[in-house]
């Protein structure tokens, strides 16, 4: 292990946590400001691929135990299972519905079923870009 | 709530909970539930019979996509409850049944999801009243056929009837989604009903015979009628339940269904008559003719229904007359055939069902199929026996089984049709009972090679792998529910007749209500008694003469059958194919390049100048900043020097300058969304770009030679114009509306401040679920284009 890497270790453990933050900060004010479950995912996903590239891919995956292929598969399931519920409302496939409601602590907020939607992408978008990478950097 | 709706759903939701309760379910048998659905389904059904004899139909319709006319309506007729009632009676014996039949060592939870996902499509199939919504379904009973015939996928065998069966119909499925969307240019509807209703109007309408032969193409391939016949024989290497349920008692007459559903649209028309009629007879006799000849007792039954289907085709097409005549007598006598096609229908399912119940239970206690190792079977298996003997002599149309009404029927509506007074039958007409008779007597002769020659005569203990006894009780269960049936139809036809072929009739050629007869056995000494009995003397006297004409079979050139043409069409293609793709996919990435780029050239620029819209006025255009010069002037330095790069590293860092040159644009240009997707795709790609970096070969300097230079020097400067053409063009006319107001209300349409995202999750949300998954897709590609590579695949696969 070179000097280099203890750096690297070292400064990308506070970074993942500040850019995964990041990433579920853009994915939940997409709606009303700049992100969304693209872009979210996409942060999210590289937040990721910092760690396995400062760490090696075992350590990651014993700390962290997801398939990356099962988490997009999830993913697409999850939009498309949003987008089939509004059919049992009578409502056409994929339409989104929002409300406001009086909650708790937060006051007058905005739920939107297309949230969900965007999480299904977002996950998708994670699970998609970290398989590819590790795809290619575990190829001998 | 939908009820069938639900009822589709229902065998959907089942698959999906299988691979979470199957390691649940402990010592008991995962198809003990799987059981639960065909049975809770067929007593829904059930109680739709008192509404639906009474001629009431059932419609409800949910939203899918309203702005495309797609609608997941859904329409409970006579016909199609039917066709549910057959889809949930048989999978529930035959659910029964494979719990006695699959070996410990078959993974359980596999075949049961593709059983129950065949059990939903097909539901689908026939209680869908929109084409696009039908088609869909359609299509995954294609699919979900083949996953239940490779389900012994380590066959080599097995898996050549999948691929056969998939290939020839889904080839069909295309054909019939083509023919769908004639249908609905002309007609401006998806609705099967509302197509049927105002068909009339357009007989002279160009796209009336193409779109027939379409829909009729994909009927063909499903129902394996002459010449597509050929993939149901191979389809047999599937588990005998699934052979019993999908290839000879519902997913089969998927294409009769179809022709069924589409008399009332197409029906009255000659061509519709004589195709559906010549189709039906042809596949009737070559099925009845080629299946004496074999000896596995499986193919024998494939080739049996082959010739069966081709009957209850035939009889569809003659019925279809009956819609040129409307109401009245002559309406009536000729769609009689129609009601003898939904009688032998339904018939064909109980005896059909039974007899592959019976190979089942042969091949699973004695260990072969093979005609010529057993005999002498009727000591050892009496129960076995018996079911074989009832589903036997009904197929044969011998008088106390069902098969013998229908079959009675079959007969009238022949000698009936051979004096029609149109379609110029005249001529030919005679030749129509002459083919049935012949063929019958053919049907007369394999039924008894499979009772005789499987159960007397010399029994071959000694060929035998074991002793064959009895099997245990449950495998017993389906088969005797059969075979009462076979015979309590025979005594009350009637039953059956009023309360659901009726109503069915009505659906098929509306509007004659009277062709429904009063089934019954003894109609007097007429002509169909004795073509009855001519069969039963000649068919005897063929059957105990066997070997002295046999050798016809030999008269056929071994090259000249489908399969064969089949196989090499394959082949020719694979060849072909490997030939043009060897010509340009050269694995050179520069050609890759050269090939895509010119194809963009010739299309957007082609269609720039060609449509007109090439005009350039930039006088609305704001001026341009300093801060956007200089940032012009950066990339451009850099997109030249890629050109000049020694090494790749360089190259690679320029590219990330004109990567993050484009992200400082969107910031200028208030976009910020766009602006940190272009940062972190920038990012990945980089570390992407790092980790091939080892892999990739040393960069040297393309020797190619100066023609193709100045060729790629062409091509590239003239994608560059042509972008930027197009970039000049936009602002300069409009073609469409703006959309952009719709856009601009997005606060109250979708509650959301980003415009980019309303639109992205809401106003084209459907797009954005496609591109997920085109992107998931794309992952799974990568991953098993890297991760199975070839040669990794387990070995105890039988290959070429």
């Amino acid at each position: 292990m070179s000097i280099n890497d203890v750096i690297l270790k070292t400064v990308s453990k506070a970074v993942v946590l500040i850019i995964l933050t990041f990433g579920i900060y853009l994915f939940l004010s997409g709606h009303n400001q700049p992100g969304g479950g693209f872009i979210g995912g996409l942060v999210i996903a590289s937040a990721f691929v910092l760690m396995f590239l400062s760490y090696d891919s075992e350590t990651v995956s014993e700390a962290l135990p997801i398939d990356f292929k099962k988490l997009s598969a999830f993913g697409v399931l999850l939009a498309m299972t949003s987008g089939v519920v509004p059919m049992f409302f009578g409502e056409a496939f994929l339409s989104q519905s929002f409300g406001y409601f009086d909650l708790p602590i937060f006051g007058k907020t905005e739920l939107a079923t297309v949230t969900i939607f965007e999480a299904g992408i977002a996950l998708t978008v994670v699970g998609v870009v970290v398989n590819i990478i590790l795809s290619i950097s575990e190829d001998e | 709530m939908h009820l069938l709706i639900l009822a589709i759903l229902i065998p959907f939701i089942a698959t999906a909970l299988i691979p979470l309760i199957h390691k649940r379910t402990g010592a008991l048998h995962i198809g003990w539930l799987v059981l639960l659905v065909p049975l809770v389904l067929f007593t829904i059904f059930v109680f739709q019979i008192p509404t639906i004899s009474t001629d009431e139909t059932l419609i409800q319709t949910v939203n899918w996509i309203p702005s495309i006319g797609i609608n997941f309506t859904t329409y409970l007729d006579g016909l199609s409850l039917i066709m549910a009632l057959l889809i949930t009676g048989m999978g529930s014996l035959v659910v029964l049944y494979s719990i006695y039949y699959l070996s410990s060592s078959d993974s359980f939870p596999h075949f049961y999801a593709y059983l129950l996902l065949f059990m939903g499509a097909m539901l689908g199939v026939v209680l869908s009243d929109n084409l696009l919504v039908l088609y869909v379904f359609w299509e995954l009973t294609s699919i979900s056929s083949f996953l239940l015939i490779a389900f012994w996928y380590h066959r080599k065998n097995s898996r050549y009837g999948a691929q056969k069966s998939l290939l020839i119909t889904v080839f069909g499925g295309f054909g019939m989604l083509a023919g769908f969307l004639m249908l609905h240019s002309m007609t401006g509807t998806f609705s099967i009903r509302e197509v049927a209703a105002v068909m009339g109007q357009y007989t002279d309408h160009s796209l009336f015979y193409p779109a027939m032969f379409l829909v009729l193409l994909g009927a063909f391939t499903k129902s394996a009628q002459f010449p597509f016949h050929i993939w149901l024989p191979d389809a047999m290497e599937a588990p005998t339940p699934v052979s019993a349920y999908l290839h000879s008692a519902t997913m089969v007459k998927a294409g009769i269904y179809l022709v069924a559903r589409f008399t009332p649209t197409f029906g009255g028309d000659a061509a519709w008559f004589w195709t559906v009629t010549l189709v039906g007879l042809v596949t009737l006799f070559w099925g009845a003719f080629c299946a004496v000849r074999q000896t596995d007792l499986k193919a024998l039954l494939a080739y049996s229904t082959i010739s069966q289907l081709g009957l209850i085709m035939s009889l569809f097409g003659l019925g279809s007359a009956a819609l040129h005549f409307g109401a009245g007598s002559q309406g009536e006598i000729y769609g009689l055939a129609v009601f003898a096609a939904l009688f032998h229908m339904v018939n064909h399912s109980t005896f059909k069902g039974a007899l592959f119940m019976v190979v089942g239970i042969v091949d699973h206690q004695v260990g072969t199929r093979d005609i010529r190792r057993l005999g002498g079977l009727m000591a050892f298996l009496p129960i076995t026996f018996t079911f074989a003997v009832i589903g036997s002599f009904s197929m044969a149309g011998l008088p106390f089984f069902n098969g013998f009404l229908s079959k009675e029927m079959f007969f009238t509506a022949s000698v009936n049709a051979a004096g029609l007074p149109i379609f110029e039958v005249a001529t030919w007409g005679l030749l129509i009972p002459i083919i049935a008779w012949i063929a019958s007597v053919f049907t007369f002769v394999y039924c008894m090679i499979f009772v005789f020659r499987t159960f007397f005569g010399p029994s071959h203990l000694k060929k035998l792998d074991r002793r064959p006894v009895e099997p245990s009780i449950g495998m017993l269960i389906s088969p005797a529910i059969l075979c009462v049936l076979i015979i309590a139809l025979f005594f009350m036809p009637n039953l059956l007749g009023d309360h659901l072929l009726r109503p069915a009739l009505n659906g098929v050629i509306p509007g004659i209500p009277g062709a429904s007869p009063h089934i019954s056995a003894w109609h007097g000494f007429n002509t169909e008694l004795f073509m009855t009995l001519g069969i039963i003397v000649i068919g005897t006297v063929l059957f105990l003469t066997i070997r002295s004409w046999y050798k016809i079979y030999r008269l056929q050139p071994a090259g000249w059958t489908f399969t064969v043409l089949y196989n090499s069409f394959l082949k020719d293609l694979k060849r072909v194919s490997n030939w043009i793709t060897t010509h340009y996919m050269t694995g050179h990435l520069p050609a890759y390049f050269a090939y895509i780029f010119s194809f963009f050239i010739a299309v957007s620029g082609g269609a720039l100048i060609f449509t007109g819209a090439l005009s350039i006025d930039l006088s609305a255009d704001s001026p341009v900043s300093v801060y956007e010069g200089m940032l012009t002037a950066v990339m451009a330095i850099a997109a030249i020097s890629i050109l000049f790069a020694k090494k790749r590293l360089t190259a690679i860092l320029l590219n990330g300058v004109l990567g993050f040159s484009i992200a400082i644009f969107f910031v200028l240009f208030r976009a910020p969304d766009l602006a940190l997707t272009q940062l972190v795709i920038e990012t990945v790609t980089t570390v992407l770009f790092l980790l091939c970096f080892n892999f990739l070969p040393e960069w040297t300097k393309d020797n190619a030679s100066k023609r193709i230079n100045i060729r790629n020097a062409i091509i590239a400067i003239g994608a560059g114009v042509t972008v930027t053409l197009i970039g000049l063009t936009v602002n300069s006319g409009t073609l469409f509306t703006s959309i952009s107001g719709y856009f601009e209300n997005s606060y109250e349409l979708a509650g959301g401040d980003n415009i980019v995202n309303a639109i992205l999750g809401d106003f084209r949300a459907f797009d954005t679920m496609l591109e997920s998954l085109v992107l998931f897709i794309a992952g799974l590609g990568v991953y098993t284009l890297i991760r199975l590579k070839h040669g990794k695949g387990p070995d105890k696969d039988e290959h070429q």
